[in-house]
């Protein structure tokens, strides 16, 4: 019996994790899918939002401005890229104007620091690539980028070295409560647990509303991206919004925390919360906005385009704390669309206390620092990357030629606790199959390995997970299946 | 302790056809001190998995595998003593010629070469720069990828397969996955040509009665987490789809054939001048890059149709590195080489007018299909020469030869444009 079961690793859930392993406490963290941050925490603008967006005293103003101002320190600690790059929304009419006073107010409200509003000589010296139609723009100094998913294992690996379980391939099919026990079904038997927090994304009001009689709606909400090549230099050096429309904060182009260009996303209700599929209007929607805030938009340097889905809750608020309704020793943390990401620790470090609290959970005496994570070889000097191949000949094996990801910093992803499974999760773990040729030259050798350290047949090997299977058959067993078909 | 940079005359980057030839070259051009580096555990590069025959009919006049034809250079270079390194990969070249690899034998090793070859080939252009919409699930590789697995991992990466891309790689990976009993339902292409060779149609698509689709393209896929199937449409001719033409296809692989893209990274480190059209260097009749001494050929210059030609042009790589390593400095003038009508990417893109004349092959694609046509050499505006071509198509590299008597002709002129026109030119 766990005395706290996290449903959903995404960022929230692994927050979360990393929070209440600072208790003395059985805490476990069920996931549906392969790996963490497989649903929007792995697709998203990856921003750290100023705080400036959410109406004063919601939930969301709350836990963006709070969570914000706890990234840098965190992501220090952790070693996730993160970068205080600053912000611009982008105003092309005087009723842009108005609008962009109003987000002023509303985020000196909030209490972020440093907002004021620049003209357009300003903005064109700041951003020379910006749109000289642009008449004025809201400057968010605060406003940062950090790698999403990296943050997310991050958090997961700091959780499991100080003791939480992560349970993968664990869809939950029910939960109900008796006898004071919270019991969640699974593909893999019961489960058992004292108190259960349900961060389960866009799955999260299904689960809700089997245990709370005041049900919810969470509504799916695609956004599409463009991603362009590293080798491109982002034509801005700051996050670029436009002014917000009713369907969220509209398309941005940023850099990534790891300095590519990014473009998007667009914005669509959709069914299915796992319909993560790009659409052809929905790119052309990207690029069309794009071209407001960079007119020489071009997509000649893309290497990939993603969508992820964000839980959009019907209230239009995060919904965070016991659920209601329900019984006792339940709690959520749902609803986390944008600013999700930013929120995500502050949303942790109150939830989680409140749930430490309730079950009169110790604080453990003693809590690993974060291991820090391999310096990448690509970012090491020639004396680093000289010593690392004395420490470690599988150093001096590169496997991924264009983000220059070494044998070394595979096999680590792999045997680390929380470590990676599958051709992706090594991806997201090292960069491998990031680059340009998007993992035409390194699959077949990061599924070597996998197989090495898994102990398992490449036919095992999968993309990301279930029957993303990547062979299907030894040469020997197709053609013979094939000769039986004639 | 001692410097442990190692001293090189000629440094080959990348032990595949290109630079086998290369250090072949050069060392016959009698140079003692030359290390060529190769990434993989091999020499031979792509040609490795190139098991299908059709290599070597200009070179050597019969038809070999790739790995067959890769072993002769090989069996060569040992001969002659080369010093081929395997298993290290380079990291940077930098524009004095300061050469950084590692291996998993030695760490980081730096090299101080006197010439340096640039032969790392070419990628092939993968998915995420097409932007195909639709899900991002397993079943979709490059064609060169499928290639790998089958014919050196011995895997099947689908049964039920659409290509996308008549590129020869794709075209030739329609017969081999229909020889192992894979079903390919179609070789799918935006161009209303084909960019592969003439005689790959023929074997790899007609022999097997698997259709091409010209002006067609995939767009959008399916499956969650396998693929499950796509959907092909007829593009117009600004190459955008036609509703209404959609045909939907079930099958669990989808192979990319979309194009290769010269791998300059190295390059662009070392300050070389890349092209926007060949995306390779800029080099000169002698290969020799806008760095003096760093030299390039084969595909990592520009992308070929037949290795025959790379290796001839590495050889002229390796011999031209040879003697800039030796102190042999060509001096000269400089004759801008220009694509004209219909002509994209030729190479070289200059040439130095010498004392000693020396016969130089341009080298270009077609932009499209002509037929009956005239390839025709200008100096300034004058035609040099102007000869009648039954076909010329953008999936076989033009060569054209510029003998001594045509070099003669241009020693005074400002430049040199190479064109494709309707009529004889005079």
């Amino acid at each position: 019996m766990y005395d706290v079961m996290i449903i959903g690793a995404g960022v929230v859930g692994c927050a979360l994790a990393r929070k209440l392993s600072q208790y003395n406490g059985k805490i476990a963290v069920l996931e549906a899918a392969e790996d963490v941050a497989d649903g929007a925490s792995k697709a998203n603008s990856g921003i750290v939002h100023a705080g400036f967006d959410a109406k004063p005293g919601t939930k969301k103003a709350y836990y963006n401005v709070k969570g914000a101002n706890m990234y840098a320190q965190l992501a220090k600690e952790l070693g996730v890229p993160y970068n205080p790059i600053g912000a611009l929304v982008l105003g092309f009419s005087e009723e842009d104007r108005a609008t962009l006073n109003t987000l002023l107010e509303q985020g000196k409200k909030n209490g972020v620091k440093e907002l004021r509003i620049i003209e357009r000589d300003e903005i064109l010296a700041l951003e020379p690539n910006t749109n000289p139609e642009a008449v004025c723009a809201l400057l968010a100094p605060t406003s940062a980028v950090v790698s999403p998913y990296e943050m997310t294992l991050a958090l997961s690996y700091h959780a499991a070295q100080n003791g939480v379980e992560f349970i993968f391939d664990c869809p939950v099919t029910k939960i109900y409560e008796e006898h004071d026990t919270w019991h969640v079904e699974t593909p893999k038997g019961v489960i058992e647990a004292r108190a259960v927090i349900n961060c389960a994304g866009v799955g999260a009001a299904a689960l809700h509303n089997q245990i709370s009689d005041e049900p919810l709606t969470i509504i799916p909400r695609r956004g599409e991206y463009y991603l362009l090549d590293s080798t491109v230099k982002c034509p801005f050096s700051r996050t670029m919004f436009q002014v917000p429309g009713k369907m969220g904060k509209g398309v941005l182009i940023s850099p990534t925390a790891h300095g590519n260009a990014l473009l998007g996303p667009s914005a669509e209700n959709i069914e299915d919360g796992t319909d993560t599929r790009t659409t052809r209007q929905g790119l052309d929607f990207v690029l069309d906005k794009c071209r407001l805030t960079w007119p020489k938009v071009t997509t000649r340097p893309v290497i990939t385009t993603f969508s992820g889905v964000r839980a959009h809750p019907a209230t239009d608020d995060f919904i965070i704390g016991p659920v209601h309704g329900a019984p006792d020793n339940a709690f959520e943390a749902i609803g986390i669309e944008s600013p999700g990401l930013s929120a995500a620790p502050a949303i942790a470090e109150e939830l989680g206390e409140m749930v430490a609290e309730h079950l009169k959970l110790p604080a453990a005496r003693f809590v690993r620092p974060a291991v820090p994570l391999l310096k990448p070889f690509a970012a090491m000097t020639e004396e680093e990357r000289s010593d690392a191949c004395r420490k470690d000949a599988d150093y001096g094996r590169i496997v991924c030629r264009c983000e220059v990801v070494t044998e070394a910093e595979i096999r680590d992803a792999i045997r680390r606790p929380v470590g990676a499974k599958s051709i992706d999760g090594v991806k997201r773990r090292t960069r491998a199959g990031m680059g340009r040729c998007q993992g035409g030259f390194c699959s077949p050798r990061v599924m070597e390995i996998l197989c090495e350290e898994l102990h398992c047949s490449p036919l095992e090997i999968t993309k990301c997970g279930g029957e993303s299977k990547l062979l299907v058959g030894t040469l020997n067993e197709i053609a013979k299946e094939a000769e039986r078909h004639e | 302790m001692n410097d442990p940079t190692i001293q090189v005359e000629v440094l080959v980057i990348g032990a595949g056809p290109a630079g086998l030839a290369a250090a072949i070259a050069a060392k016959k051009a009698g140079v003692d001190s030359l290390i060529v580096l190769e990434r993989e555990d091999r020499p031979g590069g792509i040609l490795r998995q190139c098991i299908h025959n059709g290599f070597g009919l200009h070179r050597f006049k019969e038809e070999l595998t790739g790995p067959e034809y890769a072993q002769r250079d090989i069996d060569t270079a040992k001969e002659m003593g080369i010093d081929i390194r395997t298993g290290v990969t380079v990291l940077s070249v930098g524009n004095d010629k300061r050469v950084t690899a590692v291996s998993r034998e030695n760490g980081l090793q730096v090299y101080q070469a006197k010439s340096v070859v640039l032969a790392m080939g070419c990628r092939e252009r993968p998915r995420g720069a097409l932007a195909i919409p639709g899900t991002r699930c397993a079943g979709i590789y490059s064609a060169g990828t499928a290639q790998k697995f089958v014919n050196l991992e011995g895997f099947m990466p689908g049964r039920k397969v659409v290509i996308l891309g008549s590129g020869d790689i794709g075209l030739i990976m329609a017969r081999r996955m229909t020889l192992q009993g894979a079903k390919v339902l179609a070789c799918v292409e935006l161009m209303p040509y084909s960019s592969g060779l003439n005689r790959n149609i023929v074997q790899c698509l007609q022999d097997y009665n698997i259709p091409l689709y010209l002006s067609h393209t995939v767009i959008d896929i399916h499956g969650k987490e396998r693929l499950s199937g796509v959907t092909v449409a007829k593009v117009d001719e600004n190459r955008k789809p036609i509703p209404g033409t959609e045909i939907e296809f079930e099958c669990d692989t989808l192979l990319l054939s979309v194009g290769l893209i010269p791998e300059n990274e190295l390059s662009a480190g070392a300050g070389v001048e890349l092209s926007p059209v060949t995306s390779g260097a800029v080099v000169s009749d002698t290969l020799e890059t806008s760095v003096p001494g760093i030299f390039a050929c084969g595909n990592v210059l520009h992308v070929h149709d037949l290795v025959d030609h790379v290796s001839n042009e590495s050889f002229r790589a390796g011999e031209m590195a040879a003697r800039y390593a030796k102190g042999e400095r060509r001096e000269g003038r400089e004759i801008p080489v220009k694509d004209g009508a219909g002509v994209r990417g030729v190479v070289p893109q200059k040439i130095v007018v010498e004392e000693r004349l020396t016969e130089v092959n341009l080298m270009f694609r077609p932009d499209r299909v002509y037929r009956d046509h005239y390839l025709t050499v200008y100096a300034d505006g004058k035609p040099l020469s102007s000869a009648k071509k039954m076909i010329l198509t953008p999936g076989e590299m033009v060569v054209q030869p510029m003998n001594e008597k045509m070099l003669a002709a241009c020693k005074d002129a400002k430049e040199i444009t190479v064109a494709i026109t309707a009529e004889k030119a005079v």
